[in-house]
This record gives structure tokens, C-alpha cells and sequence, in this order.
């Protein structure tokens, strides 16, 4: 027996906390909740590793059929698990950092009395993503696709009370459905053309050359990507990951960092042989990502809310990974994902962290010099800082410079941007940092008295984190350090990178000359530019970007307004008054004629029918025993 | 004889019950409906196991009736009949059990009609006579013309007039048509399923294309598609909610299986020939009710227009000729029966408690009532097909079907019918967010779910969970059926 054939054990922990916690969420205990929700996914790590052991020795790839899900004529869609070494990349890094926040959730919920219902969606959430990389067919990935943004609306919306919330959940939800039918007319489109959801019986058919119109390809892979722009937050349907931190602030720690969002990378890594054949959809791919990296970093930079500004850097760093993608290195986008895994829960636990001590506040303008009383959270994020910037040493550095490398060797105005979006990068975080770590503490006098450092619960995986954001890069060391990339190789098994040459060290020293010197110089920028802020109310392009270029308002305007007029119209003009004045009409006109016969008759409709159905029941009845 | 029974059940009770007084009623329609799930569970057993063996799994009865008329009294049973059956089976009792503690002025005559209404919705799914159907049919709407108008709400007879104006038109219509095609092949047995399919079949397309729209329009009216469907709002707004429930989860699919049963083997080259249209007012209809569900206030009418857009998906699909369509659309029509009829017990509890449907007055509902606003929230995502919840399985099914279609529109068809995904979450969000969240509106009646409400909701939530992640028998059920039909 070996490990894989338990990795069903891995969706069944989480469920089963689920539903211990979801069916006694008001008898059981808040700690006890708490336990069940955290050991639970602690479980699922512990089989992951062993799994992860097991491919890692082997190279073996499986599928694991668990029962018949949706079978009908020719078509067998079974519900059936992938392990290989794409899945388990992704499954240690959902257990894993799923595990740090639901640790540091106890802490952080205690207070809160919906504490329990609280992990049960929370392991709802992971099971969900967990069903999404274990899917062996595109159907079992939809369930968990669609399962993210269930939990994400539950959680976005915890505290329903508040309709701002409630509207942010609703927005996540209905942003990702827009996606959602992009990917199901992918899914549709593949079933037509070669008959199967199957990842084994797709890829294989593609790759023995089994064609469709080669156009298809790129079809099928823009309506999967359409897909993940909804759940990646790509423009256009990124707003609502912005919103989405109306929930508890682990909630965007998991959302942004270990689920959800990385759904569309993983998506694409896993279709790799299908985007393979599409170079039109790859390089819109790549356009998409390299444009929403920089629009989202422009925002970042004038946001005045601890969270919005890490919201808009998530979006911005997704961005960097479907520029990856863009390029055929998924695996790049993959070592992205992960090493963006450590530092972003790492970043929005910290800020978690921050806002527990300053009583809920956000506001970065009423912050500064919190370095002061909390140690631990300060270095930490600190550390976050680095990492994202790219500074050398720190894991964000050589999965970004991974990137801008390979988008230097496929298409340069893509590069040149890319370094742009990396040093705004470098400059708004260290923004964030200093306008909330150092100088003066700018709030009230209350809430300077009451600044603490967070308890264990919570530092305990801030310091694990930052571990990992320090040396989670040493997998993939950049060919002029080192001749193997640990995790590339890893991956070759399950996804096939688009070939790229070798470049000539001294162009990459280059590129890691200009990256660092860009990480470097505008983090200084960064901090030097706040360091004595003077908030002035902004003007010009400032303004555009602290109102995120107006984009919720564009909407509002020619999606919202007019489908809500439009609706109003239909029902007023074309249901009240014209369908149904015709049947009114009618009605009229048959009631008109019953007048003038009711002097023959007793009139009343009531009365026939009743005569009637009398009849047919004596008629029925009778013959029925009479014949017999 | 096994389907006899299934029929002489309600309607012995049914009239029984025009004879008792007080409780006994209630515990007459509450054990002859279990009896209907038993013995339909067993019937829907029987098939899906002689089908797996592969031997012959229909059932039939068949003795003389009224030789003169040309009409005899044969029953068959296959695996959509038998499932159809079964969702009666299940709806009624949830009915009865969910509202065992309200009062009803006149119980006798009002669970009387109920299980008249029951008889006709049976024997429609069961009748292998062209004239034995049309007998059941006008059975099962009479009793709910008597129950609207009677029981419902203060606009209770306007609506009930529109709704018998609507439904009589295309009865009559249907009527006449059957009265021709039996013309055609006289004898002892000319209204027979095999007489009056292969009558209808051998006419000539143009004779079939106008009788097909004879016979469509009746059930185009029952489903309903754009646009024939403004009775429907107004019929589920007023009427007491069993009978919203009885006309939503089974009547509606009586106009769907006889879609199925009858006009498709009756007029086929009539339905090659306007399958296209009716598909394109389908999809006109999933996206106009839609949209008319975002600006609705009322919980009914928001759910009615929400049916209609589901109903107007599984037409489309049925048209699209395909067998993937055909076996989602079986499948969804049970499933839809589930969900529906769960919408509508948390409709009642909605009024029961606040005292209103009308949703800018009610909120909160997730502090006051947390189990209600559960309910809610599961019957909600079943209502958007979320996977793992038995609507995915069936509208999955469906749009595949409508993809997989010889048309060459397909993909617009698909498309746009797509958009019904997207504004279903934004009308039944909306739906959620403003009854059970924000802050709490008062109670009349300050209780959550009493304990026969939560039997009844637990039942339908156990169908809706476990048909969405184990689907299997249902499809196998009725596997042959969407074979025969599309081969």
C-alpha cells in the first residue's frame, strides 16, 4: 500500500472538520472548534508530505478513480484524483500555509462568537482547493473552482451584519461566476472536440498530434483563461479582490496566499500541453498579466489601507505570474505562486497582527512607529518587505528575476514594463513599511496605550513564515549559481515549459544586476520619501490611482445601471403592459362573451369545471370497476 | 397493477377525504402520500434494477376502457415515468409534513383536492392513451383551479381566471388535435400510444407542423416558455404555498414529460421543423425572466421568474436533440422538483414568521432564524447549479447538450442561454443577502424551524447534497429512456 493511494485522505480531514464544526457550530466550544479546524488540515499536511516523498522518489504520476460521478451514453466523467508533481507542489503549499493561518486564527477569532462557524468554512475553503489541484479531469477541478468561490463568499461576507460586507461577498461571487462560464464553455468546447475532461486522455490526445482546427486550441485556452482572470483577479474581473478583505483578515491571508487566487496559475500550469499549442492565447495571456501588474501597482501605491495595499500587490504579483505564464514557463509562474505564498500570508497576517493591536484601525496615516511595541511583527513584515521587493537573498528575488528573465528572452517590451511594475513594487511596500513601523505613532492616545504584540498563536506562524520567505527561493537558484533547479526539474514530470535556450551568463548577470539595483535603490526611495509623511489630500494621476482609476465607477456605469434599467423596463413595459395586456385582452374579450350567454346560463366557470371534473372522475371510476 | 395502485391511492383518499372531519384528514393525506413514496420508490427500484440486468425494464397495465371511443385504460412505466412518480412521491408528503401545524379553513375539501390533483399529475406520467392522458390532465388542473381560487390571496380570482383562460385555451387545443390524429386510425385502440404516435408521424410535415404547435401550445403553457408565461407569476404569488408547490415541482414537469412522451414521437418532423424556434424563445425566455427576477421584491414572484428561466434551459435542451441534453433534462427535472419545492417551504416560513415576502421589508433572518437562513443559503446554491449541489448536475448536462447540438448556432444558443448562469447568482444573492442578512427585521412569530419544518427541509436538503455529489442512480434510472429517445 503505498502513500498515494491514501491521498483521499487529504480532501476527507478538512471535510470532516467541516462538517463537526459546521453541524455543532452552536454547542461546540470556541478552542475546541478551533482544534478540530486546525488538526484537521495539520492531518492533511502530514499525508501531503508523505505523498510528496513518495512522487518525489518516484516521478510517478496516477490517477486515483474514486467513484462514477457523471456518466452518460459513451461519456464516463469520473470523480478521480491526479497525484503528481504538480498536484503535490500545490497541495503542500494549500496544507501547509493553510495550516499557519487556521494556528493563528485561534488567536486572532477568539473574540469573535461565530468563532467555530468561522473554521468550519475556513476548512470548507481548503477542501475546496484541495479538490481543485487534485481533480484528475476539468470537471473535478470545477467543483473545487466553483467551491473557492462559494467559501469566499462565506467568508468574505462572515460579519453579515454589515451590507458593505454582504456586497463585497456578493461582487466576489458574481465576478468569479463571469469567469466561471468562460471555463465551462472551455470545458464544454473540449468535450466536443475530443470527447473527454480528462487531464490523461486530453494531453494525450494533443500530443499525438489528434487535431481539432489548430484555431481551437486557442479558443479553448483563452475560455479556460477567461476563467482564470475571474478567480486570478485579472483585469477586467479583478475588483473584487480588493473588496474581498471586508472579511477576517486570516480569511485574505488564505485567499490571497495559499487558495483561490492561485487557482488560475495552477490551471494554466496544468493545461500546459493544450497552451503549448496556443501561442495567441499565451501572448494574451501575458499581455493581460503584464497590464494588470502595472495598473494594480499604480494603485498600490496611493492606497492609504493597510490591506487595500496588500490586496492591490497581490493583484499586481499575479499579474508578474501570467506574465510567466505568458512566456510558457510555467513552472517560473508555479515557483512565483509558491514563494508569493510565503511572503503575501506572511504580509497579511502581519498586518493582521498590526490591526489587532490598533483596535481594527487600517488607516496607515494613523499608524507609524509601531516597530516599538511589537518586535516580532515588525521584523517579520519587515522580512515580507524584502522578499517582494526582490531583494537578493530573499525568495521573492529569484522567482521574480525568473520572470523578468524569461520575458526578456521572449519579448522585451513585456520586460520593460515588468521592471517598471517591480520597482513600484520596491517602492509602495517599503511605503507601507515605514509609514507603519517607524517614526511617530500618528493615532490616538488610547490606542497607543493599547499596543501590545500579538500572542504566540499569532507570532508563532508569522516567524515560520518568514523563515520560509528567507529561504523558500534556494529551489530554484538562477543557472549562473547553480547547475539544477531544484523545483523546475521537480515539475518536468507534469508540466512541459516551452523550450527556451540557455541564455549567456554574463546577459543574465546583467538581468540580476538590473533587477537588484531597481529592488535596491527604489526600497530606499521608499523609505526615505516617508520617513517625515506630510498627507496632502491628492491631485492629478495621485488621484486616479488612490481612486483605482475609477474603475468600480466605470462599471457601475455602463454594467450595473444599465442592466438594472433595462431589467426595469422589461418588467414594466413588455411583461406588465404588453404580454400581458394581450392575455388581459383576451381575457376580457372571453369574459365580454360570457356576459351576454349568462342569460342561457348559471355563468360561472366555477360551476362547468366543477360539473366536469365531477364527470370525468364518476366516468373514470365507474368504468374502471364497471368493466372490470 | 403495481401502477394502478400508484393511481387509486390518491384518488380513493382524495375523495375519502370530502367525507371526514377535524385531524383525520391530515393523517389520511399524510399516510396515503407515504404510501405513494413507497410504493413509487419501489416501482423506480424495480426499473432501475431490471434495466441494470438488461432485461425489459418498463411496466404496463393495460384493460379495456371505453372500446367505443376508441380509447383504453393502459399504463406504462418507464425510467422517467417511474422517477416523475417518485418526485410526486417525494413532494407530497414534504408538503403535508411541512405544514402539519398550520390551520386550513375547510381541510377536507382542501387535502381533498390536493390529492385529487396528485391522482391527475400520477396518471399523466403513467397513461399510454392518448385520451386517458387528457383525462388525468384536465384531473390534475381542475382541483388546483378550485384550490387558488378558494385558498389564495386577495387577487385570488383575477388570477385564477387568467391562469383557466391560459391553460383551457391550450387544453382545448391539445383536444382537438388528439380528437384528429385519432380520426385517422380508427378502431378499439386509436387514441394507443403506438395508434396516435405512428397517426401523427405519417402525416405529411406540413400537416405535422401545424398540429405540432396545436399540441406545444398546451405544454409550452404548462412549462412555461416566453411567452406564455405571465400566468405563471401571478399563479405562484397568489396561491397558498402547497399549491405553489404542487404547480411548480410537478405540474410544471407534467408539460416537460409530455413534451417528452408525447409530442416528440407524435409530430417529429413538425418538432425538426420549429426546434429552432422554440429553442431561440427558450433562451429569449431564460434571459428575460432573469432579468425580470433581479427587480422583483416579492419572494414568489422572484422564484417564479427564476423557474421559468430554469425551465426555459431545459426546453432549449430537449430541442437540441441530443442525448446528453435529453439525459441532463430527465435528470434536472427531478432535481428541479427537489430544489423548487425546498425554495418554497422557506418561502412559507419566511411569511409565516415576518408576516411579508416582500424583501425590502425582511432581513436579518441569519441572527433571528440561523437554521431557516441555512436552508436558505443551501437551497440558494442549488438554485445556481453550484457543484456538488444536484443542480450542477443536471444544467452541466444540459449545456452540453445544447452545445453538442446539430445547429448551427449552437455556441450563440450556448452563450447566451450562459448569461442565465451569471444573472441567476445576481438575483439569488440579492435574494439572500436581503432576507437573511443585515440587521434584523422583527418577528411575528419569533421561532426557527419547528420540528416537522426541519423534517421536511432535512429531507430535501439530504436529496440536494446527495444527488449533487453521487448522481448515479438517477442517471442510470433513466439512461435507456434518453437512449430510445436520441439514439
Amino acid at each position: 500500500m503505498t502513500m498515494t493511494n491514501l491521498v483521499y485522505l487529504i480532501p476527507l480531514f478538512p471535510l470532516i472538520g467541516f462538517l463537526i464544526n459546521g453541524i455543532g457550530w452552536r454547542t461546540i466550544p470556541k478552542s475546541v472548534g478551533g482544534l478540530i479546524g486546525s488538526i484537521t488540515v495539520l492531518a492533511s499536511f502530514v499525508v501531503s508530505l508523505g505523498i510528496f516523498f513518495e512522487v518525489k522518489s518516484t516521478g510517478a504520476s496516477s490517477t486515483i478513480v474514486l467513484f462514477d460521478f457523471i456518466q452518460s451514453g459513451k461519456l464516463n466523467i469520473p470523480f478521480a484524483f491526479q497525484v503528481d508533481s504538480l498536484s503535490v507542489t500545490f497541495l503542500l503549499i494549500i496544507t501547509g500555509i493553510g495550516f499557519l493561518i487556521h494556528v493563528y486564527s485561534t488567536s486572532y477569532m477568539h473574540e469573535d462568537e461565530g468563532m467555530v462557524k468561522y473554521f468550519a468554512y475556513l476548512n470548507l475553503f481548503i477542501f475546496s482547493m484541495l479538490l481543485l489541484v487534485l481533480g484528475a479531469n476539468y470537471l473535478v477541478m470545477f467543483i473545487g473552482w466553483e467551491g473557492v468561490g462559494l467559501c469566499s463568499y462565506l467568508l468574505i461576507g462572515f460579519w453579515f451584519k454589515n451590507r458593505d460586507y454582504t456586497n463585497a461577498a456578493k461582487k466576489a461571487f458574481i465576478m468569479n461566476r463571469i469567469g466561471d462560464l468562460g471555463f465551462l464553455i472551455g470545458m464544454l468546447l473540449i468535450l466536443f472536440h475530443f470527447g473527454t475532461l480528462s487531464y490523461q486522455d486530453f494531453f494525450g490526445q494533443l500530443k499525438s498530434g489528434a487535431t481539432a482546427n489548430p484555431s481551437m486550441y486557442n479558443w479553448i485556452a483563452i475560455c479556460l483563461f477567461i476563467g482564470a482572470m475571474g478567480k486570478s483577479a485579472q483585469i477586467p474581473l479583478y475588483t473584487w479582490l480588493p473588496d474581498a478583505m471586508a472579511g477576517p483578515t486570516p480569511v485574505s491571508a488564505l485567499i490571497h496566499a495559499a487558495t483561490m487566487v492561485t487557482a488560475g496559475i495552477y490551471m494554466i500550469a496544468r493545461s500546459s500541453a493544450l497552451y503549448n499549442l496556443a501561442p495567441d492565447a499565451l501572448t494574451f495571456v501575458a499581455w493581460i498579466g503584464c497590464i494588470t501588474a502595472l495598473i494594480a501597482a499604480t494603485i498600490a501605491i496611493k492606497q492609504y489601507d493597510i490591506k487595500k495595499v496588500l490586496a492591490y500587490s497581490t493583484v499586481s504579483q499575479l499579474g508578474f505570474m501570467f506574465m510567466a505564464l505568458g512566456m510558457g514557463a510555467y513552472t517560473t509562474a508555479v515557483f512565483h505562486v509558491m514563494t508569493h505564498a510565503f511572503f503575501k500570508a506572511l504580509l497579511f497576517l502581519g498586518s493582521g497582527s498590526v490591526i489587532h493591536a490598533m483596535g481594527g484601525e487600517q488607516d496607515i496615516r494613523k499608524m507609524g512607529g509601531l516597530g516599538k511595541k511589537m518586535k516580532v511583527t515588525q521584523i517579520t513584515f519587515l522580512i515580507g518587505c524584502l522578499a517582494i521587493a526582490g531583494i537578493p537573498g530573499f525568495s521573492g528575488f529569484f522567482s521574480k528575476d525568473e520572470i523578468l528573465a524569461a520575458t526578456f528572452e521572449h519579448n522585451k517590451a513585456i520586460y520593460a514594463l515588468g521592471l517598471f511594475g517591480a520597482m513600484m513594487t520596491a517602492f509602495y511596500m517599503f511605503r507601507l513599511y515605514t509609514l507603519t513601523f517607524t517614526g511617530t505613532f500618528r493615532g490616538t492616545h488610547d490606542q497607543e496605550h493599547h499596543l501590545h504584540e500579538s500572542p504566540a498563536a499569532m507570532t508563532f506562524p508569522l516567524i515560520i513564515l518568514a523563515i520560509l520567505s528567507v529561504f523558500g527561493g534556494y529551489i530554484g537558484l538562477p543557472a549562473v549559481i547553480s547547475e539544477t533547479h531544484t523545483l523546475r526539474n521537480f515539475l518536468s514530470t507534469s508540466v512541459s515549459n516551452i523550450a527556451h535556450e540557455e541564455m549567456a551568463h554574463n546577459t543574465e548577470w546583467m538581468l540580476l544586476g538590473i533587477s537588484t539595483a531597481i529592488a535596491v535603490v527604489f526600497s530606499i526611495i521608499g523609505v526615505a520619501v516617508h520617513r517625515k509623511p506630510n498627507f496632502v489630500a491628492n491631485t492629478g494621476l495621485s488621484k486616479v490611482f488612490e481612486n483605482k482609476w475609477y474603475v468600480d465607477e466605470l462599471y457601475d456605469t455602463i454594467i450595473v445601471r444599465p442592466l438594472n434599467a433595462l431589467s426595469d423596463m422589461l418588467d414594466r413595459f413588455v411583461e406588465k403592459m404588453g404580454i400581458d395586456g394581450i392575455v388581459n385582452g383576451i381575457g376580457k374579450l372571453v369574459r365580454f362573451g360570457g356576459d351576454r350567454v349568462r342569460l342561457l346560463q348559471t355563468g360561472q366557470v366555477g360551476f362547468y369545471i366543477f360539473v366536469m371534473v365531477i364527470g370525468i372522475t364518476i366516468l373514470f371510476a365507474l368504468s374502471f370497476f364497471w368493466i372490470r | 397493477m403495481m401502477l394502478t395502485l400508484l393511481l387509486l391511492i390518491p384518488l380513493i383518499a382524495g375523495i375519502l377525504s370530502f367525507f371526514l372531519k377535524g385531524e383525520g384528514v391530515k393523517i389520511l393525506a399524510l399516510l396515503s402520500t407515504l404510501a405513494t413514496l413507497v410504493l413509487s420508490g419501489f416501482v423506480s427500484y424495480e426499473i432501475l434494477v431490471a434495466g441494470l440486468s438488461g432485461t425489459n425494464n418498463t411496466l404496463d397495465f393495460s384493460m379495456p376502457w371505453i372500446p367505443q371511443l376508441g380509447t383504453e385504460f393502459s399504463l406504462h412505466a418507464d425510467g422517467m415515468s417511474a422517477m416523475l412518480c417518485l418526485l410526486t412521491g417525494i413532494v407530497m408528503p414534504v408538503i403535508i409534513i411541512a405544514n402539519w401545524n398550520k390551520e386550513v379553513e375547510r381541510p377536507w375539501s382542501f387535502y381533498g383536492l390536493m390529492l385529487l390533483s396528485q391522482a391527475g399529475i400520477t396518471g399523466v406520467f403513467l397513461a399510454y392513451d392518448a385520451l386517458l392522458f387528457y383525462a388525468f390532465w384536465e384531473l390534475a388542473l381542475i382541483p388546483v383551479y378550485f384550490l387558488c381560487s378558494q385558498w389564495g390571496g386577495e387577487k385570488r380570482i383575477a388570477v385564477t381566471f387568467k391562469f383557466f383562460v391560459y391553460t383551457f385555451v391550450g387544453s382545448l387545443m391539445m383536444l382537438a388535435a388528439l380528437i384528429y390524429l385519432s380520426t385517422l386510425n380508427p378502431g378499439a385502440n386509436s387514441y394507443s400510444w403506438a395508434n396516435i404516435t405512428h397517426a401523427g408521424a405519417s402525416l405529411a410535415p406540413e400537416t405535422q407542423s401545424w398540429v405540432f404547435w396545436m399540441i406545444f401550445i398546451a405544454f409550452a403553457i404548462k412549462l412555461p416558455i416566453f411567452p406564455f408565461h405571465t400566468w405563471q407569476p401571478d399563479t405562484y404569488e397568489q396561491s397558498p404555498t402547497p399549491v405553489t408547490i404542487i404547480l411548480s415541482a410537478l405540474m410544471v414537469k407534467m408539460g416537460m414529460f409530455a413534451v417528452l412522451r408525447w409530442l416528440f414521437p407524435m409530430v417529429p418532423q413538425g418538432v425538426a421543423f420549429w426546434s429552432n424556434t422554440v429553442i431561440i424563445l427558450s433562451i429569449i425566455g431564460i434571459v428575460y425572466a432573469s432579468f425580470l427576477a433581479i427587480v422583483q421584491t416579492d419572494l414568489k414572484r422572484l422564484i417564479a421568474y427564476s423557474s421559468i428561466a430554469h425551465m426555459g434551459l431545459m426546453c432549449a435542451a430537449a430541442f437540441s436533440n441530443t442525448q446528453m441534453g435529453m439525459h441532463g433534462l430527465m435528470v434536472q427535472m427531478f432535481n428541479h422538483g427537489i430544489n423548487i419545492t425546498g425554495m418554497w417551504l422557506i418561502v412559507s416560513m419566511v411569511e409565516n414568521r415576518y408576516g411579508t415576502r416582500d424583501m425590502t421589508k425582511l432581513g436579518g433572518m441569519a441572527t433571528a432564524a440561523p437554521q431557516m437562513a441555512i436552508a436558505l443559503a443551501i437551497i440558494s446554491f442549488a438554485n445556481i447549479a453550484l457543484p456538488l449541489t444536484n443542480g450542477f448536475i443536471g444544467e452541466f448536462m444540459l449545456f452540453n447538450g445544447i452545445f453538442q447540438s446539430a445547429s448551427a448556432y449552437n455556441i450563440v444558443f450556448m452563450a447566451v442561454a450562459g448569461l442565465g448562469i451569471i444573472l441567476g447568482a445576481v438575483y439569488t444573492l440579492n435574494m439572500v443577502q436581503k432576507t437573511a442578512f443585515g440587521n434584523t427585521t422583527p418577528m411575528l412569530i419569533s421561532k426557527d424551524m419547528t420540528t416537522n419544518e426541519s423534517l421536511a427541509m432535512a429531507l430535501i436538503v439530504v436529496l440536494v447534497i446527495f444527488l449533487g455529489v453521487y448522481p448515479k442512480p438517477l442517471l442510470e434510472l433513466t439512461q435507456s429512456v434518453a437512449q430510445m429517445m436520441v439514439p
